[in-house]
């Protein structure tokens, strides 16, 4: 009876947590009209930063993911001096507010830097371009696939690396047949995680480029220069395309763990 | 044919020194010892994954201490199988012939799987394998990129008596088969029914190296013929005083045997086979003879370990047939009998 009556205490509380995140995601999906949904769907500066944030954010994934997947294998598999400094290193970006990381990544690129001096050596400024959102979205977010890639990478059995090495493969084959496809599906979670975390950044993107504007910039654009009811539509759009993409990788990853 | 020069290694906590033992081509050896002798850190220094703080391997006459693992020619089958579980069985044996013609791959692995009784596995996935079928599949991924040494890493642990029973006959079949295989395991039996050699190793020394017979019959120190199963091993003193020397234990017993100085302390040790039991006292050459009460019957693989107290507890034992001829029964009073020559006596 006890036990029974704490089920149904801790149930009450969860649900009205669940209501704390439906009820104003519900609100917003309701708030604009059907038609004015369409509209602002075929928007062209909507359109264009939508496209804009998912394609900065899926190119930064992609890029860091060559030099962040390699090295979450060594945090997985060595321990060397320092460890624990590189792992809060890496976890930083989780914990400083965002417009603080987006003057970081600012002071790195901006013109007068060595990162800046080598954009406008061929030819383009990191600030106010596609590269910098990319790498502002990559800065906040890559702790998130650094993270799910060593998990994957830890749960993959040293044994199975060994055996491989024993049967004759070089390390670099038995690196790509073995702890890779064994360590997929939580690599695949971090990139979908860093993507959609990249996405949703506002803080750090609007400090290195409020143009080309992505579309958290053009939500709090349209709410400051125009009001509420203009920025919902905007924000009910974008909910939607990243829900549908969400439905999509989600899909992708339950398919990867049946297999 | 593998050569171990004093090999020492610290490595997580384990700790090998100065082993050196030769495996000769044709020999089935056995590593015996108990966990964390540092018999598997032994294995995968010969296998190469991990490198020998110093001393030399040779295979063949060539020195391989610090060859790649891959040109060892040395296949190691682990414990746990480490079949890969993202392949099918087909996959993971084709796995150690990367770049090879396909004609070969497919050639290689009809005529190993075939051997090791796998061919209707080949399509499946790990998962949907027995323990003996991965320990099968485990051989023939190893044993097709042909090795010229086998090792195996505890074959046959977490396996049920018929599984064992199996796997030691496809061991035998491959041994006789040609293939130099070493074995490590901490069962004595294992030992003795699959190996022509042993070497016995505790806390990361070899303690003795020689056939079966050399190291069960003349373990030479405790910790080998207590962990080779003799259970009758007593301490006891050496008294000389009347013609032939008998060894005074503990509990009182005055046990005969051959050699052994005045005053010297140390074990004797009695092979349980060599104890007789009878209802009456013989007259026999056996120069011990003692009664007791049983204090224990225990059924062994090959009959009965009947254990007497009469004043140290001893163990015989015996077959089935004599237990049910002599009746023998906990708590009946016994009598037990041995040549002083079957008295080993092991100084300390």
């Amino acid at each position: 009876m006890k036990k029974q009556g704490l089920q149904w205490s801790f149930s009450i509380l969860g649900a009205m947590m669940l209501l704390f995140i439906i009820a104003p995601v519900l609100g917003l999906l309701l708030s604009s009209s059907p038609a004015k949904l369409f509209e602002t769907a075929r928007d062209p500066e909507v359109k264009n930063s939508i496209m804009l944030t998912l394609g900065t954010s899926m190119a930064g994934t992609l890029l860091f993911a060559f030099a962040a997947v390699p090295f979450s294998w060594i945090l997985a598999r060595y321990s060397f001096p320092f460890k624990k400094l590189i792992t809060a290193i890496i976890d930083l970006p989780v914990v400083i507010p965002h417009s603080a990381a987006g003057i970081a990544v600012l002071g790195f690129i901006s013109r007068d830097t060595l990162v800046g001096k080598a954009g406008s050596a061929v030819g383009f400024n990191f600030v106010g371009h596609p590269a910098g959102i990319m790498l502002a979205m990559a800065f906040v977010s890559l702790p998130y696939l650094i993270n799910a890639a060593r998990d994957g990478f830890i749960s993959v059995p040293e044994r199975l690396e060994k055996a491989a090495l024993t049967l004759g493969a070089s390390p670099v084959r038995v690196f790509f047949t073995i702890s890779l496809p064994l360590a997929w599906k939580n690599i695949l979670s971090g990139l979908i995680l860093m993507f959609a975390r990249g996405m949703s950044e506002f803080g750090a993107v609007i400090i290195i480029a409020y143009h080309p504007m992505i579309t958290p910039v053009l939500i709090y654009e349209r709410f400051t220069s125009f009001g509420l009811k203009y920025a919902q539509p905007v924000s009910v759009v974008f909910i939607l395309v990243v829900l549908v993409f969400f439905m999509i990788l989600r899909l992708l990853l339950s398919k990867t763990k049946k297999s | 044919m593998l050569k171990l020069r004093g090999i020492t290694k610290d490595f997580n906590g384990f700790r090998i020194s100065d082993i050196s033992f030769d495996v000769e081509k044709g020999d089935y050896f056995i590593l015996l010892g108990p966990s964390g002798a540092g018999k598997s850190l032994l294995l995968e220094t010969i296998a190469g994954l991990v490198h020998p703080g110093s001393g030399t391997i040779e295979l063949n006459g060539k020195d391989i201490t610090r060859a790649p693992i891959q040109q060892r020619k040395v296949g190691l089958v682990f414990q746990d199988h480490a079949i890969f579980p993202h392949m099918k069985v087909k996959k993971n044996l084709a796995y150690a012939l990367h770049g090879q013609s396909n004609e070969n791959i497919r050639r290689k692995i009809r005529s190993m799987s075939a051997g090791l009784g796998i061919e209707d596995m080949l399509e499946r996935y790990p998962s949907t394998l027995s323990g003996g079928e991965l320990q099968r599949v485990a051989l023939a991924r190893t044993l097709i990129q042909e090795p010229e040494i086998l090792l195996l890493d505890e074959p046959l642990a977490s396996m049920d008596s018929r599984l064992k029973a199996e796997i030691r006959a496809l061991l035998r079949q491959i041994h006789r088969g040609g293939q130099t295989i070493m074995h490590v395991t901490h069962d004595y039996e294992e030992a003795l029914s699959l190996g022509n050699r042993i070497a016995v190793m505790e806390s990361g020394r070899i303690l003795q190296t020689g056939t079966p017979d050399e190291v069960f019959r003349h373990p030479k120190n405790g910790f080998v013929a207590h962990f080779i199963g003799i259970k009758n091993f007593i301490p006891a003193t050496v008294r000389t005083g009347d013609g032939l020397a008998c060894a005074e234990t503990p509990g009182n017993m005055k046990i005969r045997l051959t050699g052994g100085q005045e005053n010297e302390k140390g074990f004797v040790m009695i092979r349980g086979e060599d104890i007789v039991l009878s209802i009456e006292a013989l007259d026999s050459s056996a120069s011990n003879v003692f009664h007791g009460i049983v204090d224990e019957i225990t059924a062994t693989p090959n009959g009965f370990d009947i254990c007497v107290d009469a004043g140290e507890k001893l163990h015989a034992l015996v077959t089935g047939i004599s237990r049910d001829k002599l009746n023998i029964r906990e708590g009946m009073k016994i009598w037990l009998n041995f040549k002083a020559t079957a008295v080993k006596f092991i100084e300390e």
